[in-house]
């Protein structure tokens, strides 16, 4: 029968709250944790999300009856207890996979993560995680190339590889720029990036730093036999000027560039991704301003959220954090992330902070880049925690060296090795950690002065956005 | 400052090549340690004037669904002693993520 229109306010839950609601394959699915206004129940909450991030206004307008709300509308479907916080509360929300448009990232955010995160009924709200179908992703491009295309073209197996972020990260000269570049990759690095805000600065413009970056990967490639390549950063102030940096990276034979895909934004990144695969380079992906959106456990978006967005949107290396160096992350739930990164299918998994089970198909994976504050004394813990299939990034634990970048490169080449060298072997290389470092040195100098100078440096603080399971 | 040294750089030969060059006892546990993933061993070699080429030659083809490490070390010496100079390698090709899941030099050819 068909409805009638009566105009005025209705409650939210008795259009958005529908608990016997069971959530379609082809559904977009999102866990938000809710800190609702006092006065304001859960189920009234929850319905107030679901409606403000999908079809909702505040009132009943007569338009809703010339369209099937009930297919278009956001259900609140279920609501759970945050372990050990009852300020606030999960509300599982499904949207129907038509609300949005086929492959835009900036689509789906636009609506979970827009107005909604102003409306007043909720006091903070956070989008923990979610599911994307696999019709979904299959309608996104995904990464450019993916962890196995990158380890074909750099000709490199078995192990991590292994870069450094070029410091001071600004008030180089290109040429001198260049210079830090060279010595670091003779002395053994796989790559070395510039710093995200290094882009087209007075004291060293693009075309520069290209032309200089250029000429120290093909000087290093001659002199070690080994693939290298430097992460160009094309992060501009508008998409023409991205891809004119990005042309000129491919003219020179550059095998990868790099981009920030939360500043430049997803239009920007996905775009960039697309040339990346067209072009053949590949494209490293830095994520300044993350901690803005995801280190306040009550409001913002999680980071595995932003890996999700990443993955579909595009890009073959993401910053993931390390779990040991200067930079927040909890093992667990950095684990949970490294895996949304890299794995063709997730499994819900608690313990991590994975709400859903995630598939995705055949899209390529993307590798996680441990970078900041780490030095040789943390290789064995790294090499454990992120496997073979991530990039790790010592700056200083490169640039730092007493001898200089070039037997700084080394000796975290030589540590490297002889962690990857001792768990093939089937030692357990946390544990041995110091054994496995101690014997490599005695035939490396390099590694014997990094170990003598980094010994004591330790980042011991705790983490403020824990998984909600170790809060209580 | 006074014991720094000068850095003395060369050619290298990918993973495992900052390490000393392994006897035969450590190629044998990384080989067990393909065998045990479930990959492919398979031995390849070039003259080391052409080492940066991405394709070697193969010496015959991989060895799909070896479990002998001893199988696969004496392919390895029989490769070495018909081609003295050139760089040898093993590889673990792993037929699940279409790509190696280890490959480095055996023995460092002679230029």
């Amino acid at each position: 029968m068909a409805k009638t229109y009566e105009a005025g306010v209705k409650a939210y839950r008795q259009t958005y709250w529908t608990p016997d609601y069971t959530p379609a394959d082809s559904d977009i699915l999102a866990v938000f944790k809710i800190t609702p206004q006092p006065g304001v129940d859960r189920e009234e909450a929850a319905a107030a999300v679901a409606a403000e991030s999908s079809t909702g206004t505040w009132t009943t307008v007569w338009t809703d009856l010339l369209t099937d709300l009930d297919y278009y509308k956001g259900r609140a479907y279920a609501i759970e207890d945050v372990p050990g916080d009852d300020t606030c509360f999960y509300a599982f929300i499904a949207y129907p996979i038509d609300l949005f448009e086929e492959g835009s990232v900036v689509n789906v955010f636009t609506s979970l993560v827009g107005n909604v995160f102003g409306f007043k009924a909720v006091r903070a709200l956070r989008l923990e995680d979610v599911r994307f179908p696999l019709a979904y992703v299959k309608t996104c491009n995904g990464p450019p190339h993916g962890i196995q295309v990158e380890r074909d073209k750099l000709d490199k197996y078995g192990r991590p590889l292994l870069g450094c972020t070029i410091k001071p990260k600004l008030g180089l000269s290109a040429k001198n720029y260049g210079r830090a570049v060279y010595e670091c990759l003779r002395g053994g690095l796989d790559f070395t990036k510039d710093d995200e805000n290094v882009n087209s600065q007075p004291f060293m413009r693009w075309r520069d730093r290209f032309l200089f970056v250029a000429d120290a990967i093909h000087s290093a490639e001659a002199e070690t036999g080994e693939r290298k390549g430097h992460y160009l950063n094309v992060t501009a102030p508008s998409p023409e000027e991205m891809y004119e940096r990005a042309e000129f990276a491919k003219e020179l034979g550059m095998p990868i560039v790099m981009h920030d895909y939360l500043t430049g934004g997803f239009c920007a990144n996905t775009g960039l991704a697309r040339w990346c695969r067209k072009n053949g380079l590949l494209l490293h992906i830095h994520r300044a301003m993350h901690a803005v959106l995801d280190r306040n456990p009550h409001h913002g978006i999680h980071f595995r959220v932003l890996t999700k967005a990443l993955r579909l949107s595009g890009g073959d290396h993401l910053h993931s954090g390390t779990v040991v160096g200067k930079l927040e992350g909890d093992r667990e739930a950095t684990l949970g992330w490294i895996d949304l990164m890299r794995e063709s299918f997730v499994p819900e998994n608690r313990n991590r902070g994975i709400f859903f089970d995630q598939d995705w198909g055949s899209m390529p994976g993307v590798m996680p880049v441990a970078s900041g504050g780490i030095h040789v004394w943390h290789m064995p813990a790294l090499v454990s925690i992120f496997g073979d299939d991530s990039v790790l990034q010592f700056g200083g634990g490169t640039l730092g060296h007493p001898w200089g970048n070039a037997a700084g490169a080394t000796a975290n080449r030589v540590a490297l090795e002889a962690c990857v060298d001792a768990r093939n072997r089937g030692v357990e290389i946390e544990r041995e950690g110091k054994t496995i470092l101690t014997e490599a040195a005695k035939s490396s100098p390099e590694l014997k002065i990094a170990m003598e100078t980094w010994k004591e440096i330790k980042f011991e603080f705790d983490t403020v956005d824990k998984l909600d399971v170790v809060n209580r | 400052m006074t014991d720094m040294q000068d850095y003395k750089s060369g050619i290298k030969y990918g993973t495992f090549s900052y390490l000393p060059e392994m006897g035969s006892e450590k190629t044998r546990s990384h080989i067990a340690y393909m065998i045990k993933k479930g990959w492919n061993p398979a031995v390849e070699h070039v003259e080391p004037s052409r080492s940066f080429s991405h394709y070697w030659y193969m010496w015959k083809l991989p060895m799909f669904g070896e479990q002998s490490v001893e199988r696969v070390l004496e392919e390895i010496e029989a490769c070495h002693r018909e081609y003295p100079n050139h760089h040898v390698r093993v590889i673990g090709y792993d037929n699940y993520a279409q790509s190696q899941g280890l490959s480095f030099v055996v023995y460092r050819g002679k230029r």
